[in-house]
């Protein structure tokens, strides 16, 4: 039987969706279920990522699992030419499950295809990183009490954001989202998006400006303009400031509204709006905790 | 007068016509022509009424499964087959765009894993006029000038 592996967002179902969110929940009231015990888990990252390795290996921790892996490919077999077919083949007669991030996209779908056991994508490049659009929907679900009719606004660098984009595609599984996208036009969301939303009858909504709308969202979920995606540092300088929350802003937003960002932030929210009850970004990571330890128990039929 | 064939007829085979004459040296490759130790005959420049040039190219006893002529859809969307035996046209065929391409071109993605190890290329046909293109890896979408043949 083939394994599954989670590398794209879209590689789950509604249901599965709706699973992980109900594990995240149970895991988030009893953080600590030795479900992996005797099991080992290898966290391949063939770049460096502080955040998502340090949540995933929690989220092992917690469940009782051991942990082989490197952080950084230079202190891997990488560094003496290896290719990533022949790292995975190994690694996959090792470990139970691995979770990987790569600088090539698609690497993780490949890693899939050669390795034995289930591959979680932690992030390939500008493609995609699923865990965080599990746990991004598990921080609405848990503020909104509902995945159904939730108005997004989308803010920032919604054309290379890769968060962005898979949000909006788990979202359009449930009942009548809304979409509003903030972006300067050379940061707009792209064209096969807003194509795929309109074939779908999906309302959406298009601004390059956001202080005179802020007050009907739901969920603000602000992004990075990522400064390694510019090839032309003019072009950079001309939006990296272009969005900034402010908690005065946030005066008259809804009662149920929260803030979310993926992290790291640099400065499109400002520090004073940190301690204001609808700043969610740090409950936010904490939830990918137990994100990530319900997709680990479900691709592993731990639960 | 007696009509004179820019290239030869050949006895049985298949032969590949309206092609575009930016395409005859892509298809030679998509169908690895190169490799063919029959006869393979072709013309360039042609003059055609309904495309203004044209290229043909005959190849002798060589028939094409549908799942292999289809291939050169990708750049040869018109073209016409012709089955020969005999010297007679016993069955004409037109190239339908497959729903999948497996290894003949290349992702445009410098990024694409497929251009950093040996893998052989998958791509989801997501329209056919105009050609684009889905990575099954990378997911990036290539379109019609963009193509590179491997």
């Amino acid at each position: 039987m083939k394994v599954k592996s989670l590398i794209s967002i879209t590689d789950f179902t509604k249901e599965e969706y709706l699973k992980i969110m109900r594990l995240a929940e149970d895991f988030e009231a009893n953080p600590n279920q030795k479900l992996l015990q005797g099991k080992v888990i290898a966290t391949l990252f063939f770049e460096p990522s502080t955040r998502t390795r340090l949540s995933f290996e929690t989220a092992i921790n917690r469940l009782g699992g051991k942990i082989i892996g490197f952080s950084d490919s230079s202190s891997s077999s990488v560094s003496k030419g290896e290719t990533l077919h022949d790292t995975i083949r190994m690694v996959s007669n090792y470990a139970d499950m691995i979770i990987m991030r790569h600088p090539m996209e698609g690497s993780a779908r490949y890693a899939s295809e050669v390795s034995s056991v289930p591959v979680i994508n932690a992030g390939d490049g500008a493609n995609q990183h699923p865990s965080q659009t599990l746990l991004d929907m598990y921080s609405i679900i848990k503020t909104q009490g509902t995945l159904d009719n939730v108005n997004l606004f989308l803010v920032g660098d919604l054309k290379y954001g890769r968060t962005v984009h898979s949000l909006l595609m788990a979202m359009l599984q449930f009942e009548n989202p809304i979409f509003n996208f903030i972006a300067p036009p050379e940061l707009a969301m792209p064209n096969e998006y807003k194509i795929h939303l309109a074939s779908k009858g999906i309302r959406y909504f298009e601004h390059t400006e956001f202080t005179d709308i802020i007050n009907a969202a739901d969920i603000i979920y602000m992004t990075r303009v990522q400064k390694e995606r510019f090839i032309d540092p003019v072009e950079y300088e001309k939006v990296k400031n272009i969005y900034i929350l402010r908690n005065e802003m946030l005066k008259n937003t809804k009662e149920n509204m929260r803030i979310l960002h993926p992290l790291p932030r640099i400065n499109e929210i400002h520090t004073d709006v940190d301690n204001n009850p609808k700043a969610y970004y740090f409950t936010q990571a904490k939830n990918g905790v137990y994100a990530r330890m319900a997709i680990i128990a479900h691709l592993l039929n731990l639960k | 007068m007696e009509k004179h064939l820019k290239v030869s007829a050949i006895k049985d085979g298949t032969v590949i016509d309206h092609i575009p004459t930016k395409s005859l040296f892509k298809v030679i490759k998509i169908l690895r022509l190169e490799e063919c130790s029959q006869m393979v005959t072709f013309g360039n420049n042609l003059d055609s009424k309904a495309m203004g040039t044209k290229a043909i190219i005959k190849i002798a006893n060589r028939f094409f499964a549908d799942e292999e002529v289809n291939k050169i859809a990708l750049v040869a969307p018109h073209a016409k087959l012709n089955t020969i035996r005999d010297y007679k046209v016993i069955e004409k065929r037109v190239v339908d765009t497959p729903k999948e391409i497996v290894g003949i071109i290349n992702c445009f993605n410098p990024k694409c894993i497929t251009n950093a190890e040996n893998i052989t290329t998958r791509f989801e046909v997501l329209s056919d006029k105009p050609i684009a293109m889905k990575c099954f890896y990378c997911e990036k979408i290539t379109n019609e000038n963009e193509m590179v043949f491997c």
